[in-house]
């Protein structure tokens, strides 16, 4: 069965803070703020079938469809937005914004600083997952859209649906976060680290300061990639897809070069990523992970949620996923229970690791299509004008290929 | 569209028959109640009173194909297991708490049933009976031991289950202080009136458990 696409898609810009400055968590301030975003489907008459996706740290805006109409740019949830699918185009208005401090188009270490004419580099403020949300805040307003229907988002995604849900909570009706947690544990602070450490011992990194220069910190950047691809594997899942195998060896050469499958495909995805992504973007989204921790100021998780008890939520997890490990969401499910919240949970059996929230496209299309078509009758959704009901979608042979391509891409 | 939603739903409830217990159980909740079913398998029951009773339910499900189901039907559904206890619940947060042929197969009767107690109002629990008479000459005729007439379950089977009767359960209750008030007692699926027989009579027994003494 093939997938329908949302089609030709571009991405648009909203400018704000220029005037008044946007004040940061840090203290810092930033002005002008530009947003990156895309819309899919259509608002309905009272826009109360809006959904905003938060993307992971290397996503972007770009969702779903195909970009300027190319059908070769995929977005990177391509598999769960669109007419029919998990999050249905025909019925709900999907929001995707780049997260403030990415290199896709919002504004970044890569942009240019009004005050010097050149860009940020190491003079962007530190952001966070607060800041990242109040700008999302900001579109929502421009937008002209007063409560969404749902905030969704997997990993990092998940952290600013989390955001969401505790500190903008009358702004929201539901919430899916998936394979993320509540703070950022010593683990995936470390992992963070390793990754920033690899792009600062790179040479041509120069303190941030390489936008005009001919060499990137591109070999730094690849390494802290890999260390990222192995936190999104499992065991299970790196012997399925490369055991032991050699890449095109008959035997072992008993010298440093590539020549395990596993190592060909790290080199492989490191480098290509170079080729997306901005280094000091890296340094910045990773940063402002490891600073998230929703039980601050108060310490408590059901504190944080003392306002978000109207809130419907679904919250899935992956039973392999090591980087961001089910008892997270446990926590979660625990603290949101407490404070009588309405909190529907699985963990979810799968192999992938923490890439299943990008692989696992049937139960989770099962799952998030169900909880919106519950919360479409509980609180009687309108659908767009010249809607009409279809079923839904699923992958009757998953093409697994094209999926893990997918989750390559993000994560 | 909304309307559309509910004629499905409609429609789906029509072709639900309800497991006989589990319709003694929605006997027992009065309309707009909010309630926790705890080991809720596929909701059928929390479906059915959300349909017919106007039940704000709330589920919890060990198993991914149950809570998928629970899902499904549109059910606020937790994926938990009940040996760990309803810690996250606080007191007296529902009406009541369904724990629904499931007892036997707890670690911890005691635990639960005071958690349940702790959580809502009332508890309402639905068991096979071991006591009726064709377990019991089961046992002494054939020599092996008796399987429950509505759980047909070898004892090797997974989940292990206790085997206890209508009496070993009222004796419990008073032990660890817990008032048995309403009493429904079936035979195969049907509600019979019993008399001083019910232990011999009923394969299945719905109770519903609280605190404080009946009144």
């Amino acid at each position: 069965m093939t997938h329908d696409s949302v089609g030709a898609v571009s991405t648009q810009f909203f400018t704000f803070a220029e005037d008044e400055p946007f004040c940061l968590e840090s203290g810092e301030t930033l002005s002008p703020v530009r947003l990156a975003y895309e819309t899919y489907g259509a608002l309905n008459a009272d826009r109360s079938n809006a959904i905003l996706i938060c993307h992971a740290l290397s996503g972007s805006a770009h969702a779903a469809g195909h970009l300027d109409g190319d059908p070769t740019k995929p977005g990177w949830w391509e598999e769960c937005i669109g007419p029919g699918k998990a999050f249905d185009t025909d019925r709900f208005f999907v929001i995707c914004s780049n997260v403030i401090g990415s290199c896709y188009g919002s504004t970044g270490p890569a942009s240019i600083n009004p005050a010097t004419g050149k860009p940020y580099g190491l003079n962007f403020p530190v952001v966070t997952i607060g800041d990242m949300v109040r700008a999302q805040v900001k579109l929502i307003d421009h937008l002209g859209i007063e409560r969404l229907l749902c905030v969704a988002g997997g990993s990092m995604g998940g952290m600013q649906v989390l955001e969401w849900a505790a500190r903008h909570p009358q702004r929201v009706r539901s919430a899916i976060p998936i394979a993320t947690t509540a703070h950022h544990s010593p683990m995936l602070i470390a992992f963070s680290e390793v990754g920033r450490q690899a792009i600062y011992a790179d040479p041509a990194w120069n303190r941030g300061d390489y936008y005009d220069k001919p060499q990137k910190p591109d070999a730094g950047l690849a390494v802290a990639r890999m260390i990222g691809h192995i936190t999104y594997l499992s065991e299970e899942s790196m012997q399925m897809k490369f055991g032991r195998r050699l890449q095109g060896l008959e035997k072992y050469g008993y010298e440093f070069e590539t020549e395990f499958e596993v190592e060909s495909y790290l080199k492989y995805n490191g480098h290509k990523f170079t080729r997306r992504f901005d280094a000091n973007s890296y340094l910045y989204i990773t940063k402002a992970m490891d600073y998230f921790d929703l039980a601050q100021p108060t310490g408590s998780l059901a504190a944080a949620f003392a306002n978000a008890t109207h809130i419907k939520f679904l919250v899935i997890s992956f039973t392999s996923d090591w980087l961001y490990p089910s008892y997270h969401s446990k926590e979660l499910v625990s603290a949101l229970t407490a404070v009588g919240a309405d909190v529907t949970y699985l963990d979810v059996k799968s192999s992938w690791g923490h890439d299943a929230f990008l692989l696992e496209v049937d139960t989770m299309t099962h799952l998030v299509g169900s909880f919106l078509d519950r919360l479409v009758r509980e609180e009687q959704v309108a659908p767009p004008i010249g809607y009409t009901p279809r079923s839904r979608l699923l992958a009757t042979s998953p093409d697994t290929r094209l999926r893990t391509q997918l989750a390559e891409t993000l994560a | 569209m909304s309307a559309q939603l509910q004629t499905l739903s409609a429609e789906e409830t029509k072709q639900t028959t309800l497991r006989p217990d589990l319709l003694a159980i929605a006997d027992l909740v009065k309309p707009g109640w909010r309630v926790l079913d705890l080991g809720c398998g596929d909701g059928a029951l929390l479906e059915y009173l959300r349909d017919h009773k106007q039940v704000k339910g709330r589920g919890i499900e060990l198993s991914e194909s149950g809570v998928l189901a629970c899902v499904r039907r549109g059910l606020s559904v937790r994926q938990g297991n009940l040996q760990e206890g309803l810690a996250d619940y606080p007191d007296q947060s529902f009406d009541a708490v369904i724990l629904s042929q499931t007892l036997p197969f707890l670690d911890n009767p005691a635990m639960i049933l005071s958690e349940m107690l702790r959580v809502g109002r009332i508890a309402i629990v639905s068991f096979s009976n071991w006591g009726h008479w064709r377990c019991r000459l089961e046992l002494l005729f054939t020599g092996r031991m008796p399987v429950a007439v509505d759980l047909p379950q070898q004892w090797y089977e997974s989940p292990r289950r206790q085997p206890f009767t209508v009496t070993d359960f009222a004796r419990f209750c008073r032990q660890i202080g817990v008032f048995i008030d309403q009493q429904i007692y079936l035979n195969r699926g049907a509600r019979i009136r019993t008399g001083r027989f019910k232990n011999l009579l009923s394969t299945t027994a719905v109770f519903t458990l609280q605190k404080v003494h009946p009144r």
